[in-house]
């Protein structure tokens, strides 16, 4: 198979995705006691009857299922997701102002989380059953046992409370109205705290698959001919281990774009952070059900594509892999 | 069987965990003999510090036994664990089974079924089955187990693909077996080490997410369990660090006991082992 059909076939999937996410929102409406109209009626103050039908008629309630789904589909791919019932704005525009942030914050954990893994394992992989390696595999077992939320909570408990270095909530000072290089270092700051509590956990586990494919790699002929040469060992781990021990991290960082939102919803929570995560926690309080649904069509959509993205740059980085 | 044992308990450190487990599970089961008020009931002061009298672990917020409390989340813990474990093994099994055995369409479709639950971000679509199920322990349970069958299903897939086509199976097919009872008593056993390996390190992660969603207030609102009792004592954070710490560390130890048992079972029961 060619890498353009293997490239369709990926998008097509991508496509199948985003058409079952919709799918299943839809029916996630019909499955929640009461319908729009209650909801808003409740938060509104009163019911009666004739209220309640101009609602349903203009949310289109009354009409049968089927043509309400195909409305939906029609709407949803046009970006209209309607319109959050507590805020009254369209959902797109409530997520898109909230979007940056949770991207900002989650590129940085995946940088330094791969960056740190890779550095990590790297150190344990060079001796199996040394000191260093005991450290990096307890310390991997230690994170995949710690409920993210709560890392964080300590590390505001440390840092903020005790030791006072680091601010502990929102993205920026409140009020402080900085502008250019000076509100890039305070929003700089304020990431350090959730961004390195969310990159923590996936540090670990990327410490540990570099580790595995390290030793896996060492052991094969290549790095045998490459010692035989007489390269300083410093040269082959580098050059000729590492770089082919990279190759799986890409299609990790696919596999693991699920997870880090979800873990970024937490972390945003705790922290304050006013992104996507902190927006489905409000949307789930206040019973926002069109925008929660907006939040995850959307968190899907983004995930599965970079999913795609990732599985193109894998065939194209590894020309041996066997494209199906 | 004296095999696994032995290679189960291999590493000096199994047996202190296993006893520091089993000693969770009796924690958990005793807990309404140990504290009869239940951990609801506020029985004095608030924010009392651990080892006030009375109070080994403290009070919380509101003036409750956080050592009550500390025990009765155990059970919510241990039994979210299990049951929705005990539910994603059977849908995983099952969808799994079917598709490794029979292959072609059927595996085709319940394959991107599997990649589209591992595709999107499934914590969210997790607040969005619970938010829309409404808070519960049935709706958590249900929750966890629909978004980790896959891994289930893919690990009993790939072992229904390898022992379709063994001899033993071939010979029941001889025998004029039925499909359903050669994937029962003919594949199923085979299959049961990688199925209970799974399962097993399942327990810890279920329990973890349990602990976030109701973090986030998703939880059973009835009922106190650990990850509440930090969501509630985020107000208390900077007076009272140990109405936040001491269920944190329960979580902790918790899942990795259960953690270092899967581990120990994952190099009982397959002697091939990874290094």
């Amino acid at each position: 198979m060619n890498r353009l059909h293997y490239i369709g076939k990926r998008l097509v999937m991508t496509a199948l995705v985003t058409f079952t996410v919709i799918l299943v929102s839809f029916f996630m409406i019909r499955l929640a006691p009461g319908d729009a109209a209650t909801v808003m009626a409740g938060q509104a103050g009163f019911s009666d009857e004739a209220f309640m039908k101009t609602l349903r008629a203009e949310y289109g309630l009354d009409q049968p299922l089927p043509v309400q789904l195909w409305k939906y589909l029609g709407a949803v791919a046009q970006g209209d997701m309607g319109s959050s019932y507590v805020r009254r704005q369209p959902v797109l525009a409530v997520i898109l102002e909230r979007l940056p942030n949770t991207l900002l914050l989650d590129a940085f954990a995946l940088v330094a989380a791969i960056a740190g893994g890779v550095w990590l394992g790297g150190i344990a992989a060079r001796r199996p059953g040394s000191a260093g390696d005991g450290v990096v595999t307890t310390l991997s077992m230690l994170f995949y046992a710690i409920p993210q939320f709560w890392l964080g909570m300590m590390a505001v408990l440390v840092f903020a409370v005790w030791l006072n270095w680091l601010p502990p909530f929102g993205i920026e000072t409140m009020g402080a109205d900085n502008t250019g290089l000076a509100r890039f270092g305070d929003v700089a700051l304020h990431m350090i705290l959730p961004g390195m509590t969310l990159a923590l956990y996936y540090m670990a586990s990327y410490a540990r698959l570099t580790r595995v494919t390290m030793i896996e790699v060492a052991e094969q002929d290549f790095v045998k001919t490459a010692r035989a040469k007489g390269i300083s060992e410093r040269q082959v781990a580098r050059r000729h281990i590492l770089r082919n021990a990279l190759i799986p991290l890409v299609t990790y960082a696919g596999l693991q774009a699920s997870i880090l939102l979800g873990g970024s919803v937490l972390v945003e929570n705790v922290f304050s952070w006013p992104g996507i995560g902190t927006l489905a926690y409000e949307a789930v309080t206040e019973r926002d059900n069109p925008l929660l649904l907006g939040i995850f069509i959307v968190t899907s959509v983004l995930v599965s594509l970079f999913n795609l993205a990732t599985d193109i740059a894998y065939s194209l980085v590894d020309p041996r892999v066997e494209l199906g | 069987m004296i095999r696994f044992a032995r290679i189960f308990f291999a590493k000096p450190a199994t047996i202190l965990v296993f006893a520091f487990f089993i000693a969770i599970v009796l924690i958990a089961l005793a807990a309404p003999l140990l504290f009869v008020r239940g951990p609801l009931t506020i029985v004095g002061m608030p924010l009392l510090p651990p080892g006030a009298p009375g109070f080994l672990a403290g009070s919380d917020v509101l003036g409750r036994d956080m050592a009550g409390a500390l025990a009765y989340g155990a059970r919510i813990s241990l039994l979210v664990g299990a049951a929705s474990t005990i539910g994603a093994v059977g849908i995983g099994v099952l969808l799994g089974a079917v598709a490794g055995y029979y292959g072609g369409l059927v595996d085709e479709l319940l394959m991107r079924v599997t990649e589209f639950f591992q595709i999107i971000p499934s914590f969210v679509l997790l607040m969005v089955l619970v938010a829309f199920l409404q808070p519960s322990l049935g709706s958590t349970v249900i929750g966890i187990a629909l978004i980790s069958w896959p891994q289930v299903a893919r690990v009993v897939r790939g072992e229904f693909l390898s022992l379709k086509g063994r001899e033993f199976v071939q010979a029941a097919r001889t025998l004029g077996m039925r499909d359903s009872r050669i994937i029962l008593t003919q594949i199923l056993p085979n299959a049961l080490p990688p199925i209970l390996v799974v399962g097993s390190m399942m327990v810890g992660s279920a329990i973890l997410t349990e602990s976030a969603l109701s973090f986030l207030g998703l939880g059973d609102p009835n009922l106190l369990s650990w990850g509440s009792m930090i969501g509630g004592a985020r107000s208390a954070m900077w007076v009272a660090w140990w109405t936040s710490v001491l269920p944190g560390l329960a979580i902790m130890a918790t899942v990795l006991s259960l953690n270092f048992i899967g581990d120990r079972l994952n190099d009982a029961l397959n002697p091939r082992g990874q290094r």
